[in-house]
């Protein structure tokens, strides 16, 4: 019986954060139909977002491939099929890998700093000072971040999904001496449009995820440096779930329109 | 009084952590005048100032701004009341991410001042109005707490506001900057014929620029009338607040 109010009180709270990210989806998306964009503040946060990725989707893109590659050639080596690690490798990483590893990289690298700051200005008061300028806290900030969100993250999953593959390439062929044409001729009969399109999509949802509830437990940041602290921490775990659990979802409901293993 | 007050607060009632801040706080603001409100710190003054600009809502009670009343307004519909008022936060809130000249030019480039000479030459004037000429390219952190209020100011009033919400303008500042700040409030009254509210603890700035006077106590106006009536009176709570003998911080 102690278990039932502690999780009702979980459940309401969950239900009551997805309202009000819900609400600010819905602002956000109403301020942007009304053209309320700042320009040079939507390029600045895409100048943000990509040059600040790159290190973590470079290396994680690469060292995915790389030992995702070793590991295919060591089961697939056996059944003298080793020219088949380069389109499973390459498939899994546009379908999964690539867009699930580049979104937690960026909520742990982007998404942690969007609620740090915000949350900064919010126990500092300058959010209410914005308001206070008739400056609406979410034309401001949350707008040119989901923008430059929705813009960056579909190419950084595109990035890591090719360095991955660049990986793959360097340990299968120049390390494990896999024939280099068979490796990239399988590849590229084996992957698709489809798989690119995958790719996009997850990048484009997760970034959606990632730039509301970074934004959302930013703009409710309370109790000062230990309140932004909190912020910070609740967006990483929260991101980090919300991603591998819609993945999950995405990846039933967008086999049925791109389905897998048609090959 | 002939005109109609400006701003209205009728019963205005507020709690925060159960805690009741407000009671039934009821004051008017006329055009034009200067009022000054006294109260002991932690006594709600800055929360009091919030509700003017819709930054929080009272649980009960009414504020008429201009004939409208604003405490059922969404955020988007007091965007218009908040453009003809101008706040001074007690500690500056600085936009800490922007050296002075950008937290001064902020209200002038979001209403849409895009010539950059006219931009220069408005924020050289409203820091020159503060003495923070030559201050321009620092950052909020490396000011000092009266400097930091001092840009605040200027960022108040560089698109000039009717109304003008000070809170606390002179607290940390020495005399000499006070002085001058008080000089300044006066000067917006005369020259832009703003209305002031001006929060403050400092007898002197009071007797020196308020019209009226009001004491916030216990979550109500417990006095309201001129400094020299305020002075005069023998109200042991008003006695112990102009004199300084509350345990108040008297700056
Ligand atoms: N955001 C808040 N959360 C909790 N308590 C608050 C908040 N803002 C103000 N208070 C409380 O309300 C009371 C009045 O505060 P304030 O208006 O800042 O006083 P002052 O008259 O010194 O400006 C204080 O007890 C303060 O602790
Ligand atoms: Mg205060």
């Amino acid at each position: 019986m102690q278990a039932f109010p502690m999780l009702s009180r979980m459940f309401e709270a969950t239900l009551a954060s997805l309202g009000a990210i819900t609400m600010l989806v819905g602002e956000t998306f109403s301020s942007i139909a009304r053209g309320r964009i700042r320009v040079g503040l939507t390029v600045r946060q895409v100048a943000e977002i990509g040059f600040g990725s790159q290190l973590v989707v470079v290396v994680t893109g690469a060292f995915t491939g790389a030992v995702f590659t070793a590991q295919a050639y060591f089961q697939f080596s056996n059944l003298n099929m080793e020219t088949a690690v380069g389109p499973v490798v390459a498939l899994s990483m546009f379908r999964e890998l690539g867009p699930v590893l580049t979104g937690l990289m960026v909520a742990g690298r982007v998404g942690a700093a969007m609620s740090a700051e915000i949350g900064t200005m919010k126990v500092t008061q300058q959010i209410d000072a914005l308001r206070a300028l008739a400056v609406s806290p979410v034309d401001y900030l949350v707008v040119p971040r989901t923008l430059a969100m929705l813009v960056s993250m579909p190419l950084l999953v595109v990035e890591c999904v090719g360095l991955g593959i660049l990986g793959s390439y360097y340990v299968g062929v120049e390390v494990l001496n896999i024939p280099g044409v068979y490796f990239l001729a399988n590849i590229q009969k084996f992957s698709e449009a489809s798989d690119i399109v995958m790719s996009l999509v997850k990048g484009f949802v997760f970034g959606g995820l990632i730039v509301f509830i970074s934004c959302r437990e930013g703009l409710r940041a309370k109790d000062g440096a230990v309140g932004v602290g909190r912020a910070t921490t609740a967006t990483v775990v929260t991101c980090s779930l919300a991603i591998l659990i819609a993945n999950f979802f995405l990846t039933m409901a967008l086999n049925i329109i791109f389905p897998a293993g048609q090959w | 009084m002939v005109n109609d007050p400006l701003i209205r607060v009728r019963d205005l009632v507020q709690h925060i952590g159960g805690q009741a801040i407000l009671r039934g706080l009821d004051l008017d603001l006329f055009p034009g005048e200067t009022l000054v409100l006294l109260g002991k710190s932690g006594g709600g003054k800055s929360v009091f100032l919030r509700h003017l600009i819709g930054l929080m809502r009272p649980i009960s009670g009414s504020i008429v701004f201009e004939g409208q009343e604003i405490t059922g307004l969404k955020e988007r519909e007091l965007e218009p009341m908040r453009r003809k008022i101008g706040m001074l936060f007690q500690d500056g809130a600085l936009f800490d991410s922007m050296n002075v000249f950008h937290n001064v030019a902020f209200p002038l480039r979001e209403r849409g001042e895009s010539d950059p000479d006219v931009v220069r030459e408005k924020v050289a004037r409203s820091l020159a109005m503060v003495n923070m000429t030559g201050h321009d390219h620092k950052m909020p952190v490396n000011l000092s707490g009266g400097m930091r209020k001092r840009v605040a100011l200027a960022r108040a009033i560089i698109s000039p506001p009717d109304v003008i919400l000070y809170d606390e303008p002179t607290a940390g500042l020495d005399p000499i900057v006070s002085d001058s700040i008080n000089r300044l409030i006066r000067r917006l009254q005369r020259e832009l014929n703003a209305t002031s509210l001006v929060v403050t603890h400092d007898m002197t700035s009071c007797n020196h620029i308020a019209d009226r006077v009001a004491l916030l106590h216990e979550g109500k106006i417990y006095f309201l009338g001129t400094p020299h009536e305020l002075r005069a009176s023998h109200d042991p709570v008003i006695r112990d607040f102009v004199h300084g003998r509350s345990g108040e911080t008297v700056y």
